[in-house]
């Protein structure tokens, strides 16, 4: 059964056309690999699903509905994201960033604060409880109490994809999530996104480490100037020679004729 | 170079020659405390009795005390005594500054000035000379014995009381024999208003400067552990001392009037906070809903000047002057809480600029007839609750209370609202969202907070409560004119929160005070008291960037590159 299903999506800037017809389909549970050279317009496919930009044409479905058009009425639906460049609230710790996280999931308005009736701690003593789990869950357990900003970069990375599971997605996207990670990092990444996956929630993400991206997803999209150019297996991803050309760029004839040789 | 033990002993036979500097200067501080200082009658504080340390002498032995901490080596000694030197010196200057000046010329000033000036310098020099340790006073926690709780108690309670009086002294001290709320333009100001001034100027400076002695020593971070540890008790502490206060004035008005003024002020600011402190919107107009609220509650109030000619019950006024003022938000933040930043400001304070015009010329002849133009909506009558009238003067428990303490009273307990408002909307759900979306927009959105919904609910909320204030200020001042609402007094309520400390409650109640003060008793400068205002701020923007008493957050905000070090040696 498929979590998301994007017809079409074409985004246009001017006369720059960054995402052309785009056709993607996530099913439940799966790790999906979004890949392509720099420019392809992974990103903004990306901004068009999370409703940062709006797409030209195209339709977004999220479980057979139609993805509403806001950023936020989109987590609320249960569609979560992290950023290329992180953007975390850097002058919270890193448990109140988390606990941000659960707006979408809370009630308490202006009057339940000021009154601060039971039913009010009691929320605010879940939200807490679930924000001290998801710190656990990424490794972050033991630096809740730290400004978001003076975590070292692999944990920065960890604690947004914890804020955004606190959004209780079905489907988080992830934006280049070992972008700047040594190799300890990396391999950690990947078992936290093989955590994320067996909690049930879908995963797509973009990556240009491409060890990564072959050792963690169950299929691969490969996109080039805006068009997908294929979708498979990781290993008819990796033997097609289309993407190679993508990403190399084709060999000329004369050099070609130079190999035979 | 023989051995190091040579000059550790000559240390322990002969005192370092800066203790020697530093306790001579002390002990010259003391003695001319004791002498007289001026010269002449007239001179507030007694200033040329002998044997007495009146007036201005006070602070100056007050600052010599410190010098006490040369007899046993403390941690942070050194650094506090220099401290206490620079303010010292600064009390002895402006000090001797204000006795020849209001007596005509040096040749005026007592015997005591002397020894007080080279005292002083002493102090200075010496202070400067002190061996510097690298250790920094760090705040003690009492150990967990059983009688902690009691001592902790007495000291937290005690603090809030403290800083009370002391502010009450501040407020009592007389500054001039001009009216508060009279225009700048005046006559010559007689001896006895410059002595004044001088007199309150030492008083604020003595009190920074102990501040800072104790900080250096370690002992505001001692006690902000402990009201940490009771924050129920420092706020009900303070807030029965603040209600006590009327009982002391012996049925006297004035200070009460200005309190109760600083009261609504800080109101205001508070409310201003949430806007500006927490959801990072910068808002310059708000003076106008303060506005919107006080002609709201200066109309229904059954003036004779006002065109309703109706009369509400106040309780119900204050709720619908803050409704009518928070609507007025929603109006101008529906449209304008697209803009980011500077746009914002630009668009707040042009909403600021309309309403001051518009209400100058609702006066039937422009406009409708509705507000008096320029005269504005006065003779606001006297609130009555019941039988209870609040321009009645009163008494309680056989003590007379004029009737501006019912003014402060009521005052008090908006200040109460206001400040638990804004205390628990910042630790709560709205609190963490208006922060994140001061924090990155983007990810606010992103998160799923409706970023829009939660600007425009912070910017009615600030406006609500502005409102309220302002029907509050209406009945207190007894009038609601447009020049009370010009732009300068937005500005001035910023200023109050960022030098006070963006997000804070105490950093808005100080900065509303000493923003509000500082002008009534500064009035000898004349027109140069804003020149020293924004010299002012300008030092504590550059000494002190995240505000007077800084919220947790800014205070990491600014200073957390200084401390990360250590933490990351720890860890």
């Amino acid at each position: 059964m498929s979590v998301l299903e994007a017809r079409a999506v074409t985004k246009r800037f001017g006369g720059l056309t960054a995402v052309k017809d785009v056709d993607l389909v996530v099913n439940e549970g799966e790790i999906l690999g979004l890949i392509g050279p720099n420019g392809a317009g992974k990103t903004t496919f990306f901004n068009c699903l999370t409703g940062m930009e709006t797409p030209t044409a195209g339709d977004v479905t999220y479980k057979g509905a139609p993805l509403p058009k806001r950023p936020d009425l989109i987590t609320k639906a249960g569609v979560a994201r992290t950023f290329q460049n992180i953007r975390l609230f850097n002058n919270m710790t890193a448990l109140e960033n988390v606990i941000v996280g659960r707006h979408t999931r809370t009630k308490a308005g202006v009057f339940a604060a000021v009154g601060r009736g039971p039913r009010y701690h009691r929320e605010e003593r879940e939200s807490e409880q679930t924000a001290r789990d998801l710190l656990t869950f990424v490794g972050l357990g033991r630096v809740g109490d730290e400004l978001a900003k003076s975590l070292p970069y692999g944990d920065q990375r960890r604690l947004e994809i914890a804020r955004a599971l606190a959004t209780d997605p079905g489907l988080l996207l992830l934006d280049e999530p070992t972008a700047g990670m040594n190799p300890n990092e990396t391999a950690a990444a990947i078992d936290l996104v093989k955590g994320v996956q067996a909690r049930g929630i879908a995963v797509v993400l973009i990556e240009h480490d491409m060890r990564f991206v072959f050792g963690l997803c169950d299929r691969v999209a490969v996109l080039v100037q805006g068009q997908k150019l294929l979708e498979g297996s990781p290993s008819e991803v990796q033997s097609d020679d289309r993407v190679i050309a993508a990403y190399l760029g084709k060999p000329t004839e004369a050099e070609t004729a130079g190999d035979k040789q | 170079m023989t051995s190091q033990t040579i000059p550790e002993a000559r240390v322990r036979s002969a005192p370092d020659l800066g203790v020697l500097l530093t306790g001579a200067g002390a002990l010259l501080l003391v003695g001319s405390a004791l002498l007289p200082w001026a010269g002449y009658a007239g001179f507030p504080g007694k200033m040329t009795l002998s044997g007495y340390p009146g007036g201005a002498r006070l602070y100056v032995l007050l600052l010599a005390l410190p010098a006490l901490a040369l007899l046993r080596p403390l941690p942070g000694r050194a650094a506090a005594l220099r401290a206490a030197a620079n303010v010292e010196l600064a009390v002895v200057a402006l000090t001797v500054y204000f006795v020849a000046y209001a007596g005509g010329g040096f040749v005026n000033v007592g015997g005591g000035v002397y020894p007080a000036m080279i005292g002083a310098i002493l102090y200075l020099v010496g202070s400067r000379r002190l061996p510097t340790s690298e250790a920094v006073a760090e705040g003690v926690a009492l150990p967990d014995a059983s009688w902690r709780f009691p001592v902790e108690s007495l000291v937290v309670a005690g603090t809030a009381g403290l800083a009370l009086w002391l502010f009450v002294i501040g407020l009592g001290m007389p500054s001039s024999s001009i009216a508060s709320g009279s225009d700048l333009t005046l006559g010559p100001l007689s001896i006895n208003d410059v002595a004044n001034s001088g007199q309150f100027l030492a008083y604020v400076i003595t009190i920074a400067g102990v501040a800072l002695v104790a900080g250096r020593l370690g002992l505001l971070k001692s006690l902000t552990i402990m009201t940490g540890r009771h924050p129920k008790l420092f706020v009900a502490a303070g807030f029965i001392a603040a209600a006590a206060f009327p009982f002391t004035q012996n049925g006297s008005g004035e200070s009460l009037s200005i309190a109760a003024r600083i009261g609504v002020f800080a109101a205001a600011a508070v409310g201003l906070n949430i806007v500006v402190g927490l959801a990072g919107l910068l808002d310059l107009g708000y003076i106008a809903f303060f506005g919107v609220g006080a002609y709201f509650g200066a109309l229904v109030s059954g003036s004779v000047t006002s065109v309703t000619g109706v009369h509400l019950p106040f309780a119900l006024t204050i709720v619908l002057g803050g409704l009518v003022s928070g609507i007025f938000g929603l109006l101008l933040g529906a449209p304008t809480l697209r803009l980011r930043g500077d746009y914002l400001a630009i668009v707040t304070l042009g909403f600021g600029e309309i309403f001051r015009i518009t209400v100058n010329n609702l006066d039937g002849s422009a406009g409708p007839s509705l507000t008096n133009g320029p005269n504005g909506v006065s003779n606001i009558p006297d609130l009555a609750l019941g039988s209870f009238n609040f321009g009645a003067n009163h008494t309680l428990f056989g003590i007379d209370l004029s009737f501006q303490s019912n003014y402060y009273w009521l005052e008090l307990l908006l200040l109460a609202f206001v400040m638990t408002s804004f205390l628990r909307l910042s630790e709560s759900r709205i609190g963490r969202a208006w922060v994140a979306i001061r924090e990155d927009e983007l990810a606010a959105a992103a998160t799923g907070i409706n970023t829009t919904r939660l600007k425009l609910l912070a910017f009615a909320l600030g406006a609500t409560l502005a409102g309220a204030a302002g029907t509050v200020n209406a009945h207190v001042v007894k009038v609601a004119a447009p020049d009370s609402f010009t732009f300068i007094e937005s500005a001035t309520l910023l200023a109050a929160i960022i030098l006070g400390g963006m997000g804070t409650v105490p950093g808005a109640l100080l900065g509303a005070t000493v923003l509000y003060l500082l002008p009534e008793k500064l009035r000898f400068l004349h027109d140069l008291r804003l020149l020293v205002f924004g010299i002012a701020l300008v030092l504590i923007m550059r000494f002190r960037p995240e505000g007077l008493v800084a919220s947790k957050r800014r205070a990491r905000e600014f200073h957390d590159h200084e401390t990360d070090p250590a933490a990351e040696a720890v860890a």
